[in-house]
């Protein structure tokens, strides 16, 4: 930083405001709900529906603070940095997020189900417990639980996704590219696109959830395999569910006219949001449906 | 002071600090929420101290008197948790929040916000914690937490509502760190005075860059772990059941690897501190900077693929269990270049004993304790025996009680005049140190002894050949506990008034922080200082 840049106009500290507090009670409510909702008591997704709604109020009014705050030029350069460093780190934990539920992936395949199945140092299990057992993948366990299930193939729905969230990764950078060069027309139909690839994907999702629930009888319960797949490729859905909704409310600012060239951290926050994702999802084709 | 470094008009002069509840519930000044993780952190001292003390009262003798066994294992869970969340990590947040705007110039944290957030999410994570201690008091409210911080499967599975409220708990709070330590990696990157480099920067600034590192890559692993416990609870998943293909053992792979780092979560900022304190009272500049920012990288990295050494006895296979023991005992090699790096900056200063000082080398003197107790546990055969025995007990409060919290105590009475204006009373705050100190060691010195003739740790009752040694500690533990009342009062009594303190406050203090005056301006750097 320059102290040119800095004297020119100094670093902003926003006055007391009320989001954090609303941000704190509404999630308190959330998981206070749902901690009473899934041992059935029957107020709890009363509390549930309450703090969805305050979280919505909350996002709507941080954010929309936020926005204003850019409009009146209220942020330097360094501003805009502290937002861009923030989101790289925030986008970094949510890896580790995923990082421990694919670390549990790779030690039920390569540890835990060869231990079941006789192998190495804890084979003793398989002795005393599980004589008949034969580790291998997909498996619901020594007592298969939930019963007997077809695994989810590679080249289907799946692969189709896969090129769903390349191809909108793409647009997602021709959008950028647009904004780039000043171009609204280019930035909104990107944007769109992407929301439409976006949107395609998690209807075929849900899809591909209902195909294995009546058909492959693949379920949540379907031993460890079910486990695993429903985890990892559920909170995947989440996370597009969400960066759709991003990519949303930043179509609505760019209709709106609300970036230049220069000014889209937003912007740029969200399209990093949606490569993660997209990288996200080649781990999963590649481990959780391929191999 | 220089008072030339402080600015002259511009557009946040005029902003003083907001009235009434406003300034608290919607702060976004670093001092202000500074000082909210602090109080916070001293309540849930005195809470998880008062678990610790009905706790030791109970182990006073043998047999049952006070507490029933679930009851005595959830006051164990919520004691760990209590001061590792509630005390230890908000009071180093605190610091950091506090201290890196004024150490490295800036005008505030760098997302003030969303600093607030980090703060408030504490006490409603607190509050889901305390649901989780009352819930079992309740009609249907199923039984208590009686599996201890770990939450190890297959028994945290049959635990009732009260657990869904615990995990809840902990997703509130590895939000709120997490959030705090980006704002910490963003302060510390982008907010640093004009010509201050990353190795300009005080050690404690260092600490909690490292620090923040950590929390960020270890904390959603063990949000995913306490996710997959819930999916287990409660939608039918087998992560952890060996029928389904599960392994009640992934659990603890996942949860200490986020809980060895986390070791160094909570003792890396106190080792910060006494970077700051040695130099001022040994009047010598820091020996080895360069080597202790090395050591702390070092442990960052070592740290984060150790964490089996936590569960020798499960059924390792030989080279797993040689690899983490090998490993383990490398830590002790930059850990103990950090101690070094002190002692050598002691070497022929001019040394006064104020009370951080005091804290300064006891924490050297009892963490390094700890630290040998640390090789004895890390080498495997030798583990098989002390595994889950009142040693493992003693090893890790001499390792946290001194490396965390004591260099917690000495940050507070190092900063305190610097935050309020005043002195505190060195002569009340030296005899709380003595008795503190004096208190801690009688508590856990004699555990070592009852570790290594076999007392289990966790249990409620114990063989009446353990009496004596119990008892000294139980004596010890209510003499500790009973000492921080003084700490209270000395903190209070320094809030309200006392002899006032001078910019600089210690004669041999250096750093930034000493150009303002004491108490800082509400905005603290609003033009930053120049750098030479």
């Amino acid at each position: 930083m320059t102290t040119a840049e800095h004297g020119h106009h100094d670093y902003y500290i926003p006055d007391a405001s009320p989001w954090p507090i609303i941000a704190m009670l509404s999630v308190f409510l959330l998981l206070c709900g749902t901690a009473l909702a899934i041992n059935d008591v029957g107020f709890g997704i009363w509390l549930v529906v309450i703090g969805l709604i305050m979280l919505s109020v909350m996002f709507f009014g941080w954010f929309g603070d936020v926005v204003k705050e850019n409009l009146t030029d209220c942020y330097n350069a360094q501003v805009d940095r502290s937002f861009r460093q923030g989101m790289l780190w925030f986008i970094a934990s949510e890896v580790f997020f995923f990082i421990s539920f694919f670390g549990a992936l790779f030690y039920i395949r390569n540890i835990a189900l060869p231990w079941l199945g006789g192998v190495g140092y804890l084979g003793a299990t398989n002795e005393l417990l599980y004589n008949q057992f034969t580790a291998q993948w997909p498996s619901a366990g020594p007592d298969n639980v939930g019963g007997g299930f077809t695994p989810m193939g590679a080249w289907g729905i799946p692969a189709m996704n896969t090129l769903i969230l390349l191809t909108s990764g793409a647009t997602v950078t021709w959008a950028h590219w647009g904004l780039k060069i000043n171009s609204h027309r280019q930035l909104v139909a990107g944007l769109g696109a992407t929301i439409a690839l976006g949107l395609l994907f998690v209807i075929l999702q849900a899809w591909e959830y209902s195909h294995a629930y009546h058909e492959l009888n693949l379920t949540l319960n379907s031993g460890v395999y079910g486990s695993t797949f429903y985890m990892l490729t559920g909170f995947h859905g989440f996370h597009v569910t969400m960066g759709a909704i991003m990519l949303m409310a930043i179509m609505v600012r760019a209709m709106k006219g609300h970036f230049s060239p220069h000014n889209h951290f937003a912007f740029e926050a969200v399209a990093w949001y949606w490569h993660f994702v997209d990288v996200v999802w080649l781990g999963l084709f590649v481990f959780v449906y391929w191999l | 002071m220089s008072t030339a470094t402080l600015a002259p008009a511009n557009d946040h002069e005029h902003h003083g600090p907001p009235r009434g509840m406003r300034r608290w519930l919607m702060s976004t000044n670093h001092k202000d929420i500074g000082t909210m993780y602090l109080i916070f952190a001293l309540v849930m001292l005195f809470l998880g101290g008062a678990s610790a003390m009905l706790i030791r009262a109970e182990l006073f003798m043998p047999g049952l008197q006070l507490l029933e066994p679930d009851l005595y294992n959830n006051l164990v869970t919520n004691h760990a948790l209590i001061m590792i969340f509630g005390a230890v990590m908000p009071a180093a947040a605190g610091l950091a929040n506090w201290m890196i705007p004024l150490m490295i110039g800036a005008p505030d944290m760098a997302l003030p916000r969303m600093n607030n957030l980090s703060f408030w999410i504490l006490p409603a994570a607190a509050t889901m914690l305390m649901l989780s201690f009352v819930v079992p008091f309740f009609p249907g409210g199923g039984s208590q937490i009686n599996t201890g911080w770990t939450l190890y499967p297959p028994l945290s599975l049959q635990v009732g509502m009260s657990m869904d409220f615990l995990i809840f708990a902990i997703h509130l709070l590895g939000i709120s760190s997490v959030l705090a330590s980006i704002n910490i990696i963003v302060t510390i990157f982008n907010m640093r005075a004009p010509g201050m480099n990353l190795m300009q920067m005080p050690i404690f600034v260092w600490t909690w860059l490292v620090t923040a590192f950590l929390l960020i890559l270890v904390v959603p692993v063990l949000a995913g772990g306490v996710t997959m416990l819930l999916f287990d609870r409660h939608f039918g998943t087998s992560f952890f059941n060996a029928a389904g293909g599960g392994d009640p053992v992934l659990f603890q792979h996942l949860f200490w690897f986020f809980g060895h780092p986390e070791v160094y979560v909570l003792i890396l900022p106190s080792f910060g501190v006494l970077a700051s304190i040695i130099p001022t009272f040994a009047r010598k500049p820091l020996f080895g900077y360069k080597s202790l920012v090395g050591s702390m990288i070092a442990i960052m990295f070592i740290g984060m693929v150790v964490w089996a050494h936590h569960q020798y006895t499960i059924g390792m296979s030989l080279a797993a269990v040689s690899y983490f023991m090998i490993g383990t005992i490398i830590i002790s090699i930059p850990v103990g270049l950090m101690v070094f790096n002190y002692i050598a900056t002691m070497w022929r200063g001019s040394m006064t004993f104020e009370t951080p000082m005091l804290f300064a080398v006891a924490i050297l003197l009892m963490f390094s304790f700890g630290g040998l107790t640390g090789i004895m546990l890390a080498v495997v055969p030798a583990d098989m025996q002390y595994h889950d025995s009142m040693f493992v007990v003693a090893h890790f409060h001499y390792v946290l009680l001194p490396g965390a919290v004591f260099g917690l105590f000495a940050g507070v009475f190092y900063w305190l005049p610097k935050w309020t204006g005043n002195m505190y009373d060195e002569r009340l705050a030296k005899i709380f140190f003595w008795i503190n100190v004096i208190g801690f060691n009688l508590t856990f010195f004699p555990q070592h002894f009852l570790g290594l003739a076999g007392m289990p740790r966790r249990i409620i009752d114990y063989n009446i050949m353990f009496t004596e040694f119990n008892m000294v500690s139980s004596v010890g533990a209510m003499i500790f506990g009973l000492s921080h009342l003084l700490l209270l009062y000395i903190i209070i009594k320094t809030i309200r008034g006392g002899k006032p303190a001078s910019a600089r406050v210690w004669e041999g203090a250096n750093g930034l922080e000493w150009e303002l005056p004491s108490p800082p301006p509400f905005h603290s750097w609003t033009t930053a200082p120049q750098i030479k």
